[in-house]
């Protein structure tokens, strides 16, 4: 091996690296959709429903095939891809901003944030948009606490190094999203109705209300737009995560790339919580197992990390509604019962 | 680069009072100092990352606190002196993303290449930076700073882990190149073999520059850090070592 090619070689394999893992990933996130179409209570045969869908498409609207695809599975698949990738994309950011590879929005509280935000929206009878921006803003008012906690500011030009790969991060974070998440509960508790099923909404997450098409599509639009301003940085985050000095010293604006990065990690997590509520542990999982695999460049990472988010919840939610027919689990809970054990895994190795 | 009047203080104590210092192309300095005197605190003012309490740092004819990140990132590098990893990365990306102002990755690769070969590091080019010793991981990022091209580098202890076979291949690297230097360093003889000029700092606000035929003197050394210091001349070549067991003078 010629001592010369090795550098070129090694500096340009994040393309390959990342080729290679998206001609795995792209027929992945097609699979668990067709999974998520043909599964669940009313079992489907792939061919009688491309055939439904044909109909439905050319005009014909009263085939209740064609219903359950388009109305009720294909939506709700889509939000969930779109959910799924805007939490690992906002996991893989704050992992890389807060120079912390246990870092999730979930654990950290800005999922709590978010759902507090947007009940609050709700109960104020506010509509959709509105719902989604509270949810957002709830996020980054949870983020730039614990950036506080952090003790490291996105104000002036202060380069001293906090202590985000600490396990104070953690601690605080998941005291922020105790009591957002109690503050919720006891908020959602006194509600005039009292429901159960908000609460569980929230806390676990649920996406047996994504029924429209429309939303649908917005929130894939959100994800390619948030991934887009996320991937316009990543030479950037890839020296932010060694270093906020490091990355100065080389000529990354850190102040602004972080700015810019923390809100879209709050924005992602917010609008996904706005639409399918508190989904604990993609954000860690995805970010993690493709730095694991692939390293930690973020020309890979986010790529990767976001599809391999969105193949996930796509995957739980085919299992929530399918595991224990015709009972629906919140995807929440079975994204924790597979993410939990292996963030406390990665906790334990550290 | 220059600093007028620099002024710095660190939780209540000053550093340094009214630095003014001329550093013109191609000078290599070494800042001496005892512990806490502040010669990481002054690399930090002059490399733009920290405002001093007082005075001004110019580089180029620019004051540094209006000039952007990117701006800086051309004039100087930095090596700081210590460094975090909390993911997983080769040496050459490591090494390669340091070239962050410049787009080209063609040019990158033989940079990166030249500068690890030039370091000693070539064979570790693959390898995790997590996974290597303090003194690899050093020349590491001093690859990184060179490979930045700027005219200026300001170093924070280049050689404070390294065995003695790099120690002196670094600074006869860093000598070689044709960059102005601000090294702080430990080391007094190594001081000797790079630099063309010195600054002492005493952390109490008090500093003495000059060229460092004028200001490496035993006497001064003395003055500076509390111990006695002798020097030789061996085969040609002048060493200054502390003497503790001597009273200072």
């Amino acid at each position: 091996m010629s001592v010369v090619a090795l550098p070129s070689r090694v500096a340009a394999a994040w393309r390959l690296r990342r080729r290679r893992a998206l001609l795995v990933l792209w027929p992945a996130l097609a699979l668990s959709l067709l999974l998520a179409l043909v599964l669940g209570s009313v079992e489907l045969q792939a061919q009688a429903m491309a055939f439904s869908i044909a109909r439905a498409f050319s005009g014909l609207h009263d085939d209740t095939l064609a219903g359950i695809v388009l109305g009720l599975r294909l939506p709700r698949a889509l939000v969930a891809a779109a959910v799924g990738g805007m939490l690992a994309l906002s996991g893989a950011l704050l992992q890389s901003l807060l120079r912390n590879p246990l870092a999730d929005p979930y654990v950290l509280g800005v999922s709590g944030g978010a759902s507090c935000a947007a009940t609050s929206a709700i109960a104020l009878g506010l509509g959709a948009t509105a719902i989604a921006l509270s949810s957002a803003a709830g996020a980054l008012v949870a983020l730039l606490l614990l950036l506080a906690i952090a003790r490291r500011s996105l104000l002036g030009r202060g380069l001293e190094e906090g202590e985000g790969g600490g396990s104070s991060v953690l601690l605080g974070g998941v005291m922020i999203g105790s009591l957002c998440f109690a503050a919720l509960g006891v908020g959602l508790a006194l509600a005039p109705d009292g429901a159960l099923r908000p609460i569980v909404f929230w806390l676990l997450g649920d996406l047996g209300g994504s029924t429209r098409l429309d939303t649908a599509s917005a929130a894939l639009l959100c994800w390619l737009a948030l991934y887009l301003v996320a991937r316009a940085d990543a030479r950037a985050i890839d020296l932010l995560q060694r270093g906020e000095l490091e990355a100065f010293a080389k000529g990354v604006n850190t102040r602004a790339v972080q700015r810019r990065q923390v809100a879209v990690s709050a924005v992602a997590t917010g609008i996904a919580v706005s639409l399918a509520g508190a989904i604990g542990f993609v954000g860690f999982v995805a970010p993690h197992l493709v730095r694991h695999r692939l390293g930690s460049d973020p020309r890979v990472v986010l790529p990767v990390a976001t599809l391999l988010g969105a193949c996930l919840v796509v995957l739980a939610d085919t299992a929530a509604r399918t595991v224990a027919p015709p009972l629906e689990l919140p995807v929440g809970a079975v994204t924790a019962l597979l993410g939990a054990p292996v963030f406390l895994w990665q906790l334990q190795r550290r | 680069m220059e600093c007028r009047g620099l002024t710095l203080r660190r939780g209540g104590r000053t550093l340094v009072e009214g630095l003014s210092l001329l550093v013109l192309p191609g000078e290599r300095w070494a800042v001496l100092g005892p512990n806490g005197a502040g010669k990481t605190s002054l690399l930090l003012a002059l490399a733009g990352a920290r405002a001093p309490e007082g005075g001004e740092v110019l580089l180029r004819g620019r004051k540094a606190a209006q000039c952007s990140a990117g701006e800086l990132a051309d004039a100087r590098a930095l090596l700081a002196d210590r460094w975090v990893d909390p993911f997983s990365a080769t040496v050459a990306e490591v090494v390669a993303s340091a070239r962050y102002r410049f787009g080209d990755e063609a040019l990158a690769a033989e940079r990166v290449q030249a500068a690890l070969h030039s370091l000693d590091c070539e064979a570790l080019a693959g390898r995790d930076v997590r996974s290597l010793s303090r003194g690899e991981r050093q020349r590491v990022a001093i690859a990184a700073a060179l490979v930045q091209q700027a005219p200026i580098l300001l170093l924070d202890e280049p050689v404070s882990h390294q065995d003695p076979r790099h120690q002196a291949l670094v600074l006869r690297r860093l000598a070689g190149a044709s960059a102005t230097i601000v090294a702080a360093l430990h080391d007094i003889n190594a001081a000797l073999l790079l630099a063309t000029h010195a600054l002492l700092l005493t952390g109490e606000g008090a500093w003495t520059a000059g060229p460092a035929g004028e200001v490496l003197l035993p006497d001064a050394l003395a003055r500076l850090f509390g111990t006695a210091f002798s020097d030789v001349t061996v085969g040609g070549r002048r060493l200054l070592f502390a003497d503790p067991a001597q009273p200072p003078a």
